[in-house]
């Protein structure tokens, strides 16, 4: 089974827009129901794979969450243009501690 | 010790049995699964950990030359510059089976593959070379990021497979092996109890029959 799928960067405007040089499709959001809005149509809409800014992501948790125990979308955190808050390693910290019991890294 | 609700049958006996040998054979199974997945998320782990640090700081890095190409550069232009790409870049995606856990197995097509030096999509008249670095690095950033995709999303999975295979392995070792195990042991001791209480019965029926005789 091959498909292929489309690359999407959500954020702010100012940190995504590098992005859409590279020819990924950029979806600048400000809003909460906004971000939830764009990556739950992106998730239907063929796309494999979302990058999302932290500042972004974190308005939205339980949007992130949901596509978390589903082979697709990977909805994966990136730092944007104001540095990292962190989730994205705090998140790799969570799966280690469901997965082994306590953080061993 | 919990036994189960059954009847003290000879029958229910052999259909208890049979299945705690399944569940012996299940409990040994799913440990062995468990084990192979913890050893191959630790590994995959490790990896992801060191890539999204990696990553991080080279796309700090890169989004700070854009920064600098955003303060050079008029709003507009910088717009204009970047909103009609040359490169295009999609992704293919296969399933692939780790321990039963299906992870994404992820190949990237770029339109432009081998033709790197021209991935700018703009004259280089009205654009700073500020741009043109923040673009070159964020491009060499991008099969990094495409890895750590491919990466943080298999550990997202496994790490839900391996709590749910753990807790059937605990639910089987702690509670249905036992249960069952207590519940065979309850049914001999009843049989037994029987067979001895018609042991003796039969005993003083006879000596009622040689003192009658």
């Amino acid at each position: 089974m091959i498909y292929m799928y489309k690359v999407a960067v959500v954020g702010d405007k100012d940190s995504i827009l590098g992005f859409k040089a590279l020819g990924i499709d950029v979806f600048p959001v400000i809003e909460k129901d906004e971000a939830r809005r764009v990556v739950d149509t992106l998730a239907r809409d063929k796309y494999g794979i979302i990058f999302i800014t932290e500042q972004t992501a974190s308005l939205i948790p339980d949007t992130i969450e949901r596509y978390n125990n589903q082979m697709l979308p990977a909805v994966i955190l990136i730092p944007s243009n104001q540095g990292t808050l962190n989730i994205g390693m705090d998140m790799i910290n969570k799966n280690v501690e469901k997965a082994v019991g306590t953080n061993i890294l | 010790m919990a036994i189960l609700n059954v009847k003290p049958t000879r029958m229910e006996l052999t259909t208890i049995r049979k299945r705690l040998a399944t569940a012996k054979r299940g409990h040994k199974l799913l440990k062995d699964k468990q084990d192979e997945l913890m050893r191959r998320f630790i590994e995959m782990i490790r990896k992801n950990k060191a890539l999204r640090m990696e990553v991080e700081k080279e796309l700090h890095e890169a989004f700070q030359e854009f920064l600098l190409a955003s303060a050079v550069m008029s709003p507009e232009l910088l717009k204009q510059a970047v909103s009609f790409p040359k490169e295009s870049i999609s992704v293919e995606i296969k399933r692939k089976n780790i321990m039963s856990v299906n992870v994404p197995a992820m190949n990237f097509i770029r339109k432009l593959e081998g033709d790197e030096g021209s991935i700018y999509p703009y004259g280089f008249v009205q654009t700073s070379s500020e741009l043109d670095d923040a673009i070159a690095k964020l491009y060499g950033i991008l099969p990094k990021l495409l890895e750590l995709a491919e990466i943080e999303k298999a550990t997202q999975l496994m790490a839900d497979e391996i709590e749910k295979t753990r807790r059937r392995v605990n639910a089987l070792e702690y509670r249905t092996i036992p249960d069952l195990e207590d519940t065979i042991r309850f049914i001999r001791m009843k049989l037994d109890e029987n067979e001895r209480s018609s042991i003796t019965r039969l005993m003083k029926v006879k000596d009622l029959i040689q003192k009658e005789a």
